[in-house]
């Protein structure tokens, strides 16, 4: 490639540049799809992510209506509003996919995350890490004479803020779940 | 009603309840009981191929040439994994195709079992769905579904991983439900507003074209009607892309050729200068786009697929339209008329007289050079001349030969033309003569091959003789693997690593030795009477047509760059291809 001057993936010059140039504006968008809960239906969804390039800031998949058999799968992912339509509407052509929703401009919409971290620490740092938690309505789950776990809910911001705040007190391990969204309002 | 049967029996009964007669296919331990069941029927005949690559292929051809859905059946393991080929192929080219594979047992999937693959994990990405199947009384409902989904919206393979105790077991047996009671069904119908919108645009366009593709013909034939008679009534110019040959008539008058790489110089320049666009089931792919920036510019666009991940995604498109081509097209005629008929009739001949220029270029000229020596696209127009009464159907291979017969053969009909697109498939050409052979018993079926090509499925010859399929290999022998010589002519200074045919067989008695017939050729002036014992043979042919060996396939446009800079000749090479296109395939 360096004979020709052209960096791996720069797209400037290439026919492959599959993403129109009307926008480069990167933006984050949280999707949310109903699907049918049958075995192999979250490896399609991350099949087409991984397959196509696309990006995952976070996913959360759970069965949401035992009877109808129907999963939601929550979605956080980036692109130019080019790749987001593409991501939409390959999502939508996935057989077992019913809906695909667009939260982040389908009106407002709610935004959860739930946390546990664990911090290590002794002495004062103890009671600067239970100062925060108090501040960010963090629970303690558990706890030793060295350590806390806590149980955090929030938007992703919120948590990162939190496990930021911890990590020079002593962070050691931080589960988080992803994201769980859905539109305000009535329906 | 419910009957009670054994899963394999149930492979058969869905497959007869869906209008199957053929299945390509190749048996193996896990798929025995269902090799039984089809041992003891007559409804079903069963093609054994000598590859299952074949056998996918075959039943694309099969697809591709009757507008029904393709049938194959494969064994686990390498059975499943030489079908994969096949499954890519037929989702790159919407070819509706249902493929069944055997499985290990449920009670062993997973402990590395002899033949055991995890296919439906290996085949996810290369079907439009797959199932695995884990109980006999799910089989049924989802055999039907298969078949539903393979042929509904818009088309592609679907695979059913059956493991061996499921084809043991018995359960009731359940008839398919009426296809309006699924719940994947895309919309057909288009939106009227943006129809409407785009019938106001074709009334003042100065200078529109129909830039058409497969979906026209994945459609139906009665999407081809209708195209037809939009063009003729609005007396608009017509492209189309390799997957949609046929879909409007090559002799018709507003016909401009096919576009793209190897596209025809009008048809690329007609694209590029248009005001309207209006695509009709095509994708935008590369080979047509060329350089993205540079393409139609100056042009509004309107776009009809069934597929809504089709639209946007290449070009901006400023009306699109997401439904299927026949609906749309019957609406956009029945919105056209009720509004008076209007178009810009004087616009419109300014632009054909311009469209009439860039015909005189006459693009497709190429040096007559020795008189001893055949040409490939002089061989073509033999062809051309000598079956275009018959009841034809062509396939090819993929390289210079897929697009000289593109240039050089015409196609008045959709479904009479095979060939990967798409994939771009070597090998692909041969079985799917098969397949197609096998739905038109009496037709003239011609695969134009090269000869690297075609040895990659030679083997299938052996299917051709055991079924008496008198299919016609008319081999365009370059002794080159042509395409990539081309190119490395082209782009890499004429340094032509491994792109030689070398140790080619005698074709002759390779046709000899499966008991087929061989001709060889040399020499244009015995041409039309070696066609002509082709043709006349009743019987499986290979025809080593020996042609000039560096013959350059033109018109092309070079990787990177746009419609209006293609090349006509060898004269216009050099240095065509500028560093930006060289990293393009
Ligand atoms: C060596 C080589 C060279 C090539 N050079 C060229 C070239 O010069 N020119 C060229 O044209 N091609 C060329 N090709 C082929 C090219 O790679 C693509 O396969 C081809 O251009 C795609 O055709 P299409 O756009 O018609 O799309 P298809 O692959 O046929 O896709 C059909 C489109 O129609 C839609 N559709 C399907 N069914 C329906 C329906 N019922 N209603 C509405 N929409 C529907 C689908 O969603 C899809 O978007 C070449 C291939 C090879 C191997
Ligand atoms: C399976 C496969 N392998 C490799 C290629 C790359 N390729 C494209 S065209 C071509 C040469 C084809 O040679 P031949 O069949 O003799 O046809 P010609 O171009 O000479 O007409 C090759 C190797 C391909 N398309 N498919």
């Amino acid at each position: 490639m360096n004979a020709l001057q052209i960096k791996k993936g720069a797209n400037k010059h290439s026919a492959y540049n599959l993403r129109p140039t009307f926008s480069d504006t990167v933006e984050q968008h949280t999707l949310a799809v109903l699907v049918d809960n049958e075995a192999g239906v979250l490896a399609r969804v991350i099949g087409l992510f991984s397959g196509r390039g696309y990006n995952i800031d976070s996913l959360t998949v759970a069965e949401v209506d035992r009877a109808g058999h129907l999963s939601r799968i929550t979605i956080v992912t980036r692109g130019t509003p080019q790749v987001i339509e593409q991501i939409k509407a390959q999502l939508g052509r996935i057989v077992p996919v019913h809906t695909v929703n667009d939260l982040t401009v389908e009106g407002p919409s709610v935004e959860r995350e739930l946390a546990l971290i664990k911090v290590t620490s002794e002495g004062e740092k103890r009671v600067e890490a239970l100062r925060l938690a108090d501040i960010f309505r963090a629970k303690v789950v558990d706890s030793t004479l060295s350590s806390f776990v806590f149980e955090l809910t929030g938007t992703p911001d919120k948590i990162d803020a939190f496990a930021d705040l911890m990590r020079p007190i002593g962070l050691s391990e931080v589960a988080r779940t992803g994201v769980a969204a859905l539109r305000r309002g009535e329906d | 009603m419910a009957r009670q049967m054994t899963g394999a029996k149930m492979v058969v009964q869905a497959l007869r309840d869906q209008g199957v007669d053929t299945v390509f296919g190749y048996p193996g331990g896990a798929v025995l009981p269902i090799y039984d069941e089809i041992f003891q029927q007559n409804d079903i005949q069963h093609i054994l191929v000598r590859h299952e690559q074949a056998a996918i292929h075959a039943a694309e051809g099969y697809a591709r040439s009757t507008g029904k859905p393709g049938v194959a059946l494969v064994t686990s393991g390498p059975g499943a994994t030489n079908a994969v080929t096949g499954l890519t192929d037929a989702l790159l080219d919407s070819i509706p195709i249902i493929v069944l594979s055997g499985q290990v047992p449920t009670f062993m999937i997973g402990t590395d079992a002899f033949q055991e693959a995890d296919t439906v994990g290996i085949t996810r990405p290369c079907t439009k769905h797959n199932w695995l199947v884990k109980e006999t009384s799910e089989l049924p409902q989802i055999l039907h579904r298969a078949f539903h989904v393979a042929t509904t919206g818009r088309p592609g393979p679907v695979l059913i991983d059956i493991p061996k105790d499921v084809q043991f077991a018995t359960a009731n047996y359940t008839d398919a439900p009426k296809k309006s009671s699924y719940r994947y069904n895309p919309p057909v119908k288009g939106d009227q507003d943006s129809i409407t919108a785009l019938i106001a645009a074709l009334e003042t366009s100065k200078k529109p074209i129909f830039y058409t593709g497969g979906g026209v013909i994945n459609s139906g034939p009665a999407a081809s009607q209708l195209l037809r008679e939009l063009v003729e009534a609005t007396g608009a110019p017509i492209t189309s892309t390799l997957m949609g040959l046929g879909a409007y008539p090559a002799s018709g008058d507003k016909w401009l050729g096919m576009l793209g790489m190897h596209g025809l110089y009008e048809a690329n320049m007609a694209m590029h200068d248009c005001d309207l666009m209006i695509c009709v089931g095509a994708r935008f792919d590369d080979r047509i786009t060329g350089r993205i920036d540079a393409f139609s510019p100056h042009s509004l666009k309107a776009h009809i697929d069934i597929d809504p991940s089709s639209i946007n995604k290449i070009i901006h498109i400023d009306i699109p339209i997401v439904g299927d081509v026949a609906h749309v097209l019957e609406d956009m005629l029945r919105i056209w008329k009720a509004r008076g008929r209007k178009m810009n009739r004087d616009a419109v001949a300014k632009w054909w007289t311009q469209i009439n220029e860039w015909r005189a270029v006459d693009c497709l000229k190429y040096k007559a050079g020795d008189s001893k020596i055949i040409k490939p696209q002089y061989a073509l127009q033999r062809l051309e001349a000598l079956t275009k009464d018959h009841d034809r159907y062509i396939t090819t291979e993929v390289g210079q030969h897929q697009m000289w017969a593109a240039q050089y053969l015409n196609f008045e009909d959709p479904h009479r033309w095979m060939t990967s697109g798409g994939l771009g498939t070597m090998g692909y050409g041969f079985p799917a003569s098969i397949g197609v052979q096998m739905a038109h018993r009496d037709a003239l079926v011609i695969n134009v091959a090269g000869e690297a090509s075609w040895l990659m499925n030679m083997q299938e010859m052996g299917t051709a003789m055991q079924f008496g399929l008198p299919v016609k290999q008319f081999i365009l022998n370059n002794e080159r693997l042509g395409m990539v010589r081309q190119w490395q002519e082209l782009l890499h200074g004429e340094r032509y690593s491994q792109s030689w045919s070398q140790a080619l067989p005698d074709f002759v008695k390779l046709a000899e030795a499966f008991g087929a017939k061989g001709i060889i050729c040399s020499d244009p002036a015995d041409l039309d009477d070696a066609i002509m014992e082709m043709i006349n043979y009743d019987g499986p042919v290979i025809f080593d047509c020996l042609v000039e060996k560096h013959e350059n396939c033109f018109p092309m446009i070079p990787s990177g760059a746009a419609h209006n800079k293609m090349l006509l000749g060898d004269a216009s090479t050099k240095d065509a291809i500028k560093e930006g296109g060289a990293v393009l395939v």
